[in-house]
């Protein structure tokens, strides 16, 4: 099932609405960075509140996708970890430390709209 | 442990062990697993399903219902595949070990989600992977 992205002035906004198959991921990867390129995006907010799994495969992407999105100048958000879904992540050893993450799509626009100076702070 | 008929799950694509995993949960969900212990169970076992499509193609998930001698309740994952098997299966219960261009962090970490893990393997044996999630003792009281 494809991630439906929409844009949103400087941010993508990818919401996804069930449960992901591997060659899901890898769609939605190649989406993102074929759109922030087509947008020029600044920020990207991948909302994963529908996902009750994201296992090791799920993680490196989503961590792939901010890593490549920022070496294109643009921050991306994970917005909507569940709970459950953050617990098991820790116990696997995905612990997104590099990654920005927010309790939901309003924290996250927040998150990307802050003074450029404070994200670089914080994200770096 | 007196197993309960069992749901057999084939794996051949990663829409397989989407398939594995949402069953898993189903039933753990009726067997009233806390929320967190169904999301652990089925996370395990996108682990140890992925490692069937990535390294052997195709095998097959078996779910089922286990009690032990003092009634406690839990599901049983067997997930087992003809594959290559595991060379150097220490090697590959350390994190950040990998064979497949992964993290590393498939075996290892399913290790760490639920109650029991073993893991049967030789050099062109295939893999046979046993997981089993129990129910918690207060649940059981409640």
């Amino acid at each position: 099932m494809a991630v439906p992205i929409l844009k949103q002035g400087p941010f993508l906004i990818a919401t996804i609405q069930a449960a992901l198959t591997d060659t899901d991921v890898l769609l939605l990867q190649d989406d993102v960075m074929a759109q922030v390129t087509r947008h020029r995006s600044r920020g990207i907010i991948v909302d994963v509140t529908a996902l009750d799994v994201m296992d090791s495969f799920v993680s490196r992407s989503l961590q792939g996708i901010a890593r490549m999105t920022r070496l294109r100048g643009a921050e991306t958000v994970i917005v909507g970890i569940q709970p459950e879904v953050a617990f098991a992540m820790v116990q696997l050893g995905m612990a997104f430390e590099d990654v920005l993450t927010a309790l939901d799509l309003e924290e996250g626009l927040a998150l990307l709209t802050r003074p450029r100076k404070e994200a670089t702070d914080s994200g770096g | 442990m007196a197993d309960e008929p069992a749901s057999v799950i084939p794996i051949e694509s990663d829409a397989d062990v989407v398939t594995a995993r949402q069953q898993a949960r189903a039933m753990a969900s009726e067997l009233e697993l806390t929320s967190t212990d169904q999301t652990l169970l089925a996370t395990a076992i996108s682990e140890v399903a992925r490692n069937i499509t990535t390294y052997a193609v195709r095998g097959e998930v078996l779910l089922s219902v286990i009690t032990d001698d003092l009634g406690r309740r839990g599901i049983k994952v067997v997930a087992r595949d003809d594959g290559p098997g595991i060379e150097n299966l220490e090697l590959a219960l350390q994190d950040g070990y990998t064979s497949g261009g992964g993290l590393g962090l498939g075996l290892p970490g399913a290790r760490r989600l639920v109650h029991h893990f073993e893991i049967e393997t030789a050099p062109g044996q295939g893999t046979t992977v046993t997981l089993v999630m129990w129910e918690r003792e207060n649940a059981r009281a409640a």
